[in-house]
């Protein structure tokens, strides 16, 4: 299950920098092994903390004007933004916990 | 022993931890030998290191040969028609003394068994360097299979003389305008059939007797500061692009305290066996072998793990077999 969107880059500034809420962006791609291996593990997070974030994707391949305005140039890239203001980065893939020790003032029930 | 607070009553024959070539090697084989092995195969590093490659060229019995992925998934299919159980969990912590092994996962589930196999392989080796880590992701990067994409028609740098360099230098040629590997030595390490394909590629130029003494740029990778190990000098590669494959480091983080290591950094095993210097437990792969280090050899030593906890469980039971029958 999951409440993940995907998010196109001309959708990004509605969905993700004028949100109120918390947001986590994975930019990922289909060719990107570690990338398919973390999204079920957003997509938990996705629903376990649908109160505190709205979690939405963002393929790099697709949409590449997004990645390339934030400088990314490795994926999976997580990216968390508040108030529209980038406030955390994790690089490459990590299991659920990491994320939940890394965002735990956002990722807390 | 504390587990009594477990709440896994039930005690398996064996645990595997890691799910490369060696850990489903071990599971295919113990899952043969009726033991129902368990494996933990990591949330995010199942499969293990062949998940970031392309073509395998050199895998026995594959003539035309096969994607690494597409290995792995062969392998964990192989292994669960056999009856292992995969999860696809982390182990935080190990407890491994005493006739029961306890492992601790990353979600703080418990689990018993009188064996376990330790087949965690090896991660990517840094090259150490404050600006190496700043820059990561955004110029900075290991994995060429998922960033090689980002570098479209860009001069680029692999740093590295092994196979894995130069199969990331070819496969970097398909998106980058030029791709310089950077080598501390005058030759290259890697196999023959690689090294040539690399030296005769149009876009590979080499930057041989050359270290890696920075990382330059501000928000993104502008070049390296490239250091002569011959003469000292020092010199500037502009590339907005760096792979790093200057080999891997043994992943002992969860037994590190219990297991003996070797001065290499690797499970110290006795002899050709996958024994290590704690009783039932067993260890395999890239995590023992710091020398090797291929698919194939890491399966095979995951097959010995296997047989190994085989024969390790057949004497447990002797004595009871002959009580029983006394």
């Amino acid at each position: 299950m999951s409440n993940a969107r995907e998010v196109t880059d001309s959708q990004f500034t509605d969905e993700v920098l004028l949100s109120d809420k918390p947001v986590i962006v994975d930019f990922w791609a289909e060719w990107c092994g570690p990338c398919r291996k973390l999204g079920p593990i957003l997509d938990d997070i996705s629903v376990e903390y649908s109160d505190q974030v709205d979690v939405v994707k963002v393929n790099v391949d697709d949409n590449p004007n997004i990645a390339a305005e934030y400088g990314i140039t490795s994926i999976p890239a997580v990216y968390l933004f508040e108030k529209g203001k980038v406030t955390g980065t994790v690089i490459g893939a990590r299991p659920k916990q990491y994320f939940e020790k890394e965002w735990s003032e956002v990722l807390a029930k | 022993m504390s587990t009594a607070e477990s709440n896994a009553a039930e005690v398996r024959d064996v645990i595997v931890i890691g799910s490369g070539p060696a850990g489903y090697t071990a599971a295919i084989y113990t899952a043969r030998a009726n033991l129902k092995p368990l494996i933990f195969a990591g949330s995010v590093t199942a499969g293990g290191e062949l998940m970031n490659t392309t073509e395998v060229e050199n895998f026995p019995g594959f003539p035309e040969g096969v994607q690494g992925p597409d290995l792995m998934d062969k392998l964990e299919q192989q292994a669960t028609k056999f009856g292992a159980q995969i999860e696809f969990e982390d182990v935080a912590s190990v407890d491994l003394d005493g006739e029961v092994k306890r492992i601790v996962l990353a979600n703080g589930e418990e689990h018993l068994a009188r064996t376990v196999i330790v087949s965690t392989g090896s991660a990517y080796r840094e090259l150490g360097l404050p600006n190496e880590k700043r820059l990561s992701g955004h110029g900075v990067s290991w994995c060429a299979t998922c960033d090689g994409f980002f570098f479209k028609e860009q001069d680029i740098a692999v740093i590295g003389g092994g196979d894995s360099a130069m199969e990331e230098a070819l496969f970097l040629t398909k998106f980058a305008r030029s791709v310089t590997v950077v080598h501390r030595r005058d030759s290259l390490r890697a196999s023959k059939i690689m090294a040539e394909r690399a030296l005769a590629h149009d876009k590979i130029s080499f930057a041989w007797n050359s270290e890696v003494a920075d990382v330059l740029g501000e928000d993104k990778v502008t070049g390296l500061k490239l250091r002569n190990t011959v003469d000292g000098s020092e010199s500037e590669l502009s590339v907005t692009g760096v792979f790093v494959a200057i080999g891997n480091d043994p992943r002992t983080e969860l037994v590190k305290d219990v297991l003996e290591l070797t001065a290499d950094g690797t499970i110290a095993v006795e002899g050709r066996s996958s024994r290590t210097n704690v009783p039932g437990v067993f260890a395999a792969g890239d995590v023992v072998d710091p020398t090797y280090r291929q698919a194939i050899t890491a399966a095979g030593s995951g097959c010995v793990a296997a047989l190994d906890v085989e024969h390790y469980l057949a004497n447990l039971e002797a004595p009871t077999l002959a009580a029983q029958q006394a």
